[in-house]
């Protein structure tokens, strides 16, 4: 078929709803069968409902209905064997690997005397270790098939320190550090690396994040720092796939080690 | 017509040839009609051969042959009203405008100490005051237009410092203060700015002699083949390539361009082969 990822194959993390399944989708309208992962369970350190199995299950039927295939499986990006055998698998059913989405991510907001132990470490672990893990289960494949595009879900909290967000901005910041590092390791083998850095997405994480506006209203000088330059509240799921889409493509074989903000301008004010 | 850009009408200033010729095909194979301005002339302080009236023509031709339709002007962008008049003669005939690629540029060497003014000035007026006529003369047209996108053409050079370029240097990291500023003032009327990032591109531009002496003064002049310097134009990348091709840019500016990127202003996006990332 034609498209613009036409036949190319790309393993997703966090694909069971939001900007994962967005991606899953926009990739499979162009051509790409996917490889989905997600942990499709809660956590006791996030407050909003996280993806179920059935979210999951409606992915892979949004991508089927595309006439394209896709390997989906209940992974979680901390456990690095889990990931790679879900890849290995997906990979040794859909014949190579050419872009991976490193998207799974997690949110929680409290001010800096309220992040406990746990919350740190979850959103550590998930964030910026379960890219890396996401990264190192995917190189060898993409190396196997002499190239490829890794795009890493970065977001504004990765360039700016939003307050409220220091585990998020932490690990959303230290994706950008590894990102660079493999973009220089891996560029010998025709491997693209480059980072996404969404502004505030309509999304069930986007929009669970309750409890940041009594914050702000605490100190009402911070408040600007989360405002878009565009007159836009929140992107769409799409607008960051749209992105994805063009640094999987062909169109960006030159592009490696961007930090490509999908933000409405809201980290030029 | 179906096409990424369909329906749309891009302003591109130096169109004659290389980066801007490339950019009016890509815009044109994904629908848009193009409004070109170019020299099509040769500016004293340059050292290769600029763009012809032939040139010219010959993007014309090309953009034709995809029934798209073109306004084509032989102006300088240092001279703000021939900017002007070229395109408000293009909106007229076009009905509008959404897209500007502001990418017309010079390219010269010499390190700053040894550098003379007229190779200072010369630079700053095409690449930096350029853009700047560029942007002003299409901002009311964006307006008109309830929207757009600029794309403004820099370099790495606009993002990271190149010994023997300082002039070079200098405007293209000017530009980038100039799209960031274009992109404050001008968000409230959903017009996005950004800017592009090439790294060496294969084009009349680099690929000349006066460009082979500066990436092989150590050479004899008969070692400075497109291979040899190519091995060197390679250690400014990441990915093993010594250059890319214009369309790896105008596929940027597409994207940039499209409706695709509705939500993206302010972006500094390098096509370097991971030339900044080193």
């Amino acid at each position: 078929m034609a498209g613009r990822v036409a036949g190319k194959v790309a393993f997703i993390t966090g694909a069971g709803r939001g900007q994962g399944r967005s991606h899953a989708v926009r990739l499979a309208e162009e051509g790409a069968d996917i490889i989905a992962v997600d942990i499709c369970r809660d956590y006791d350190t996030v407050s909003y409902g996280m993806s179920t199995e059935a979210d999951l299950a409606d992915t892979v039927k949004a991508v089927e209905s595309l006439d394209r295939r896709i390997i989906a499986t209940q992974a979680d990006v901390r456990d690095a064997a889990a990931l790679n055998a879900a890849v290995g698998d997906g990979v040794a059913q859909l014949g190579h690997l050419d872009i991976v989405c490193a998207n799974a991510g997690v949110c929680t907001v409290q001010a800096w005397h309220e992040v406990t132990p746990a919350v740190w470490q979850d959103t550590l672990d998930t964030n910026l270790t379960g890219v890396w893990n996401t990264m190192v289960a995917c190189a060898p494949h993409l190396i196997a098939a002499g190239g490829g595009s890794i795009i890493c879900t970065s977001s504004t909290a990765g360039i700016k320190g939003l307050p409220f967000l220091a585990p998020y901005v932490a690990a959303k910041h230290g994706v950008v550090g590894i990102a660079r590092t493999m973009a220089n390791e891996l560029a010998q083998h025709k491997i693209r690396v480059n980072t996404v850095h969404p502004t505030g997405v309509d999304t069930p994480m986007g929009t669970g994040l309750g409890g940041l506006n009594p914050l702000i209203e605490r100190d009402q000088n911070l408040g600007p720092i989360f405002m878009n330059t565009l007159p836009v509240e929140m992107v769409d799921p799409r607008d960051i796939s749209n992105a994805v889409l063009f640094l999987a493509s062909d169109e960006a074989q030159y592009v490696t080690g961007l930090e490509f903000t999908i933000d409405a301008g809201n980290t030029i004010r | 017509m179906a096409g990424r850009v369909a329906g749309k009408v891009a302003f591109i200033t130096g169109a004659a040839r290389g980066q801007g010729r490339s950019h009016a095909i890509r815009l044109a194979q994904e629908g848009a009609d193009i409004i070109a301005v170019d020299l099509a002339g040769q500016i004293g302080s340059v050292p290769y051969a600029m763009s012809t009236p032939d040139d010219l023509a010959e993007t014309v031709k090309e953009v034709e042959a995809l029934d798209r339709r073109i306004v084509a002007t032989q102006a300088d962008v240092r001279d703000y009203a021939a900017v002007k008049a070229a395109l408000d003669d293009g909106v007229a005939q076009l009905g509008h405008l959404d897209i500007v690629s502001a990418n017309a540029g010079i390219f010269s060497f010499g390190t700053m100490e040894e550098l003379d003014e007229t190779h200072w000035q010369d630079m700053i007026d095409v690449n930096l005051t350029g853009v700047w006529h560029a942007a002003k003369a299409a901002i009311p047209h964006l307006r008109a237009a309830g929207g757009g996108s600029m794309i403004l053409t820099s370099s790495t050079a606009g993002l990271m410092a190149i010994p023997n370029t300082g002039h070079y240097t200098a405007a293209k990291h000017g530009v980038v203060g100039l799209m960031r500023t274009l992109a404050l003032e001008l968000a409230p009327d959903m017009i996005r700015v950004n800017s592009v990032h090439p790294t060496s591109v294969d084009t009349d531009m680099i690929q000349n002699s006066a460009t082979y002496e500066l990436f092989g003064a150590d050479l004899p002049v008969e070692q400075r083949t497109r291979e040899v310097l190519g091995s060197r134009f390679q250690e400014l990348n990441a990915l093993p390539i010594p250059w890319v091709e214009p369309v790896d840019i105008s596929n940027a500016v597409l994207w940039l361009a499209s409706d695709e990127a509705r939500y993206v202003t302010g972006v500094t996006l390098p096509i370097d082969a991971g030339s900044l990332t080193k």
